[in-house]
């Protein structure tokens, strides 16, 4: 039961995106297609779980017995940096077909600020190992759906006539804006 | 001293990375709920900023073409880690209304990206330039989009009463939904802007800048390939 409550909290109350501003940048610059914006979605989900229980590892058996905990954010970023270039090798050899569809989003992702952000929320929130991996596999699939929906309302967008000076970013942050606000009903109901 | 005039400039108008790059979203977003808030993670941006142009223009000729990616973000860190230590020491509050933003400069996409793009390239004193001239304004337009953000959400301005008692605060601002819709105007307002001058020169209207991964100079590159 408390698991289904961190999902549920995870995915719509604290949506990464819209509530907690996480990843923003590929959240306005990969949703003008929605197949690009799956793509993008599940590279994020598969890349935070990952990068979120081996820095919980890091955390819990490297840097707080030896009291470097003031080395997190280094120790962090470079876990994951090395960490999605090591899977973008693994997919390269092991999975082909999945590396095709994914391959392209890999090298962005180092710098999508979720995947860090996810990584610190846990160690701050102080979850256990599962907590941590069921926390940040849910964050991924609230990133996705934010994603995958503002890229089906941008597809749409495309086709309004709308002031040339809102046509693009604005437009889109916008959109943002009023999903964020749908997305603020839920506030309160799980925390 | 004209070239270093130039590359420092450009980053308070002409290249002003929020708005003009549409880069480093996530921190103008998140901590512009109030002028203050805006203000410290700029100055903490510029730190960050300078010093890691700073660096990664002295090592440009000892950094490997093949890790220089990770070479950045090596040093970004390093610099967000000090940041963090010194925020803790002396500005406590400010650090903790900042929460997880602060450990996050280090993916802010300007860093990494004046880094590649600039700073790996140029001599030191252009390079430090730069990073000052994108620093300031990436804290001046967080300070402004703060300003806005308090004066209506709140009725204050940095913690100063300024609007009148009839004044009822406009609560969307200072949520999340408010942020969002609030840049989306203010890049709509620079883009009529910037269209409205070109008019004025008798060219065509033109869309505004599109928040590109490519400006940023990562996406181009694998990490530490």
């Amino acid at each position: 039961m408390d698991y289904f409550v961190l999902v549920i909290a995870a995915i719509f109350v604290n949506n990464i995106v819209l509530a907690q501003y996480l990843g923003n940048c590929p959240f306005i610059g990969t949703s003008k297609e929605s197949g690009v914006a799956i793509g993008m979605g599940l590279a994020v989900v598969f890349v935070a779980t990952m990068a979120a229980a081996i820095t919980w590892c890091v955390q819990k058996f490297l840097l707080a017995p030896n009291d470097l905990a003031y080395l997190q954010t280094i120790a962090f970023i470079l876990v994951i940096a090395s960490l999605v270039q090591f899977v973008e090798m693994f997919l390269k050899k092991v999975i082909p077909p999945l590396y095709k569809s994914l391959g392209i989003f890999l090298p962005l992702i180092t710098t999508n600020c979720a995947v860090l952000g996810i990584a610190i929320i846990c160690q701050r929130e102080e979850y256990s190992l599962i907590e941590t991996i069921v926390f940040s596999i849910a964050s991924g699939f609230g990133f996705m759906l934010a994603l995958v929906v503002l890229a089906g309302i941008r597809e749409r967008l495309d086709l309004a006539r709308v002031p040339v000076s809102l046509k693009g970013t604005p437009l889109a942050l916008i959109m943002a804006g009023l999903m964020s606000l749908a997305f603020f009903a839920f506030k309160g109901m799980a925390s | 001293m004209n070239k270093l005039w130039k590359e420092f400039s450009k980053g308070l108008w002409k290249d002003l990375p929020p708005f003009k790059l549409v880069l480093g979203l996530c921190p103008v977003l998140a901590v512009t709920k109030t002028a203050y808030n805006g203000f410290g993670m700029g100055l903490a941006v510029i730190f960050v900023l300078a010093l890691s142009n700073m660096l990664v223009s002295m090592l440009r000729k000892l950094i490997p073409a093949k890790v220089r990616i990770a070479c950045f973000i090596v040093v970004a860190a390093s610099l967000v880690v000090c940041v963090e230590l010194l925020m803790q020491a002396y500005a406590y509050p400010l650090y903790q209304q900042l929460g997880i933003f602060v450990p996050l400069i280090v993916v802010n996409c300007i860093i990494l990206g004046r880094a590649e793009a600039f700073a790996s390239k140029n001599p030191v004193y252009l390079a430090v330039a730069d990073g000052l001239g994108m620093g300031i304004g990436f804290t001046v337009s967080l300070t402004f989009l703060g300003s806005i953000r308090e004066l209506l959400g709140y009725g204050t301005w940095f913690d100063m009463h300024v609007m009148g008692d009839w004044f009822q605060p406009f609560t969307f601002m200072v949520e999340a939904p408010g942020a969002f819709v609030c840049l989306g105007l203010v890049l709509a307002g620079m883009n009529s802007f910037t269209n409205w001058q070109r008019k004025s020169k008798g060219l065509d209207a033109i869309e505004g800048p599109v928040h590109d991964c490519k400006t940023c100079g990562m996406c181009a590159n694998k990490p530490g390939a």
